[in-house]
């Protein structure tokens, strides 16, 4: 499903972020991605977003290059991958229930679907009672439960959770792991990245580990290991 | 599907305008006052241009007649002056008009008045007052009427003084001058338009700076960048109408005390019955001015931020 074919990503100031990764993630996976800060993974979390650009090498997402897509296809690409931050970007003028809501308007979803779907997806991540909160008005794992409703809703094929769990704490961060849990049982791919080791260790997928901008462990059956 | 991409762009639009108070405050105080320097500008060259025109006005050139000159040879006279393309208007007082006139202006002096009655007659001369249509026309015809032989007639002069090179220098320095205050006032009010723009353009552009994580997260949700974009449009336009309907309507009150003000050495302008006569222009002006500088600027602002 995602290729990445000798990815290379330079800065302007000759840091090496990324130096010829490769790797390949099969379609209903859960990859957990670790290391420490500055080994290149939300570098290479963007690269799938297009938010950055490789200096050498490609990126497939299905088969297409994803940097050679013009500007509305790109919007229409955006919209099968579900994002997931750390610090939770939500649109801070809007309600859980209207960011939740400009999501699918964005996808050109209609107004119907988006009244029967957003109370549907809040509930799922046990927020039906704070439909019309604020984000201040929010918890860091309440605010963080809206991200995932928000980067489910559209049904991506790809969830990308850059550190979902580095803002919360161990009862917020189990909780927001058993929904991805879930969200990948029902068929979404997933691709995480975080410091936790007990994240790791409890889920017990794939891992890849990361130092320096390279590739150093890939293992099926990971666990955390720096 | 286009007409619920134009209703939610409105309805977020507006929504936006509402919840993101203070910018929207912020935005309304700059257009506002951009829009009372237009405003005041317009009224400012209005109030020139009357001034101007007034001073035109009492520049002429008064040609007086000998006693002896008949009324028809006058009124020939007339007739020719008035054929010249530069005269936009002669006008004749004859000397029974002077002398009425004079008698009114000395009503109250009554030694001039006995005087005037130990006259034999009327001692006043037939004038034909000339105006010009530009105040540096009034040389080319002064020349005319001084190489006219029309002047004087079988030999007895018909003219006895042209009083206009007694005023030529005032007049060529009065032309001089209006010449330099109109170019002045046009380069003034481009220098303060442009100004003022350039200050709403950058404040807008700065304004909408705070917003562009916003633009990121919309645009990683898969926002197109028309969607991302036509609310501010839209917030920038109500910015615009508003700011434009707070200085329509401020200026009422302050042309009601700009025109006591210049009564005093104006007496026949009215500022405030001007601008309820030409409401629907200044209005169309003022709105136009608003709703170009609200959403323009936003359309520009948000341009920037959408490039990820």
């Amino acid at each position: 499903m995602i290729y990445y074919d000798k990815v290379s990503k330079t800065y302007a100031d000759n840091s090496e972020a990324l130096s010829d990764i490769s790797f390949t993630i099969e379609a209903k996976e859960f990859v957990s991605i670790v290391g420490h800060s500055g080994a290149g993974k939300t570098t290479l979390l963007k690269m799938l977003l297009a938010e950055e650009k490789p200096t050498s090498g490609s990126v497939f997402f299905e088969s297409v290059n994803i940097h050679k897509l013009k500007r509305n296809k790109m919007n229409r690409f955006r919209r099968r991958i579900g994002t997931i931050f750390q610090d939770f970007r939500l649109l801070p003028n809007k309600t859980a229930y209207e960011n939740i809501a400009f999501a699918m308007e964005a996808a050109g979803r209609t107004d119907e679907e988006i009244r029967a779907d957003v109370p549907h997806v809040l509930e799922l991540v046990d927020l039906g009672k704070k439909l019309w909160n604020f984000p201040h008005e929010l918890s860091g794992g309440e605010k963080q439960r809206v991200a995932i409703a928000r980067a489910i809703v559209n049904q991506p094929d790809l969830i990308i959770a850059d550190e979902p769990t580095g803002n919360l704490d161990p009862i917020n961060t189990h909780e927001i792991i058993r929904i991805l849990k879930k969200i990948n049982d029902l068929g979404t791919t997933i691709i995480l990245t975080t410091h936790n080791r007990g994240v790791i260790d409890a889920l017990g997928g794939r891992v890849i580990t990361m130092e320096g901008g390279r590739i150093v462990r890939d293992d099926k059956k990971g666990k955390y290991v720096l | 599907m286009i007409w619920v991409g134009i209703k939610r762009v409105i309805k977020s639009g507006f929504i936006n305008f509402w919840r993101n108070g203070f910018v929207s405050f912020s935005s309304i105080m700059v257009v506002t006052m951009t829009l009372f320097v237009f405003t005041s500008l317009i009224f400012l060259s209005i109030l020139t241009n009357s001034y101007l025109g007034q001073i035109k006005d009492k520049v002429d050139i008064n040609v007086y007649f000998a006693t002896t000159a008949s009324e028809p040879d006058i009124l020939a006279l007339k007739k020719t002056i008035e054929s010249l393309e530069q005269v936009s208007h002669v006008e004749y007082i004859s000397r029974d008009q002077a002398l009425k006139d004079f008698k009114i202006k000395h009503q109250d002096d009554e030694s001039t008045l006995q005087g005037l009655d130990e006259l034999d007659g009327n001692p006043l001369q037939a004038v034909l007052n000339i105006k010009a249509k530009e105040p540096s026309q009034y040389s080319s015809i002064a020349k005319f009427l001084e190489s006219k032989n029309t002047l004087s007639k079988n030999d007895s002069t018909l003219v006895e003084n042209i009083n206009f090179h007694k005023n030529k220098q005032i007049i060529d320095r009065l032309s001089k001058i209006l010449d330099s205050a109109t170019k002045l006032g046009i380069a003034l009010i481009i220098f303060f338009v442009l100004v003022s723009v350039i200050i709403t353009f950058n404040t807008i552009r700065i304004i909408i700076f705070t917003s562009r994580d916003e633009i990121s997260v919309m645009k990683l949700v898969g926002a197109s960048n028309r969607y991302i974009r036509w609310p501010f449009v839209v917030s920038g336009l109500m910015y615009g109408i508003i700011s434009a309907l707070i200085t329509l309507i401020a200026f009422y009150p302050i042309l009601y005390y700009v025109n006591k003000v210049i009564a005093n050495f104006s007496p026949g302008l009215n500022l405030v019955d001007y601008y309820a006569t030409n409401f629907g222009q200044i209005f169309l002006i003022i709105t136009g001015s608003g709703i170009f500088l609200g959403a323009v600027s936003s359309y520009l602002a948000v341009r920037r931020y959408l490039r990820i």
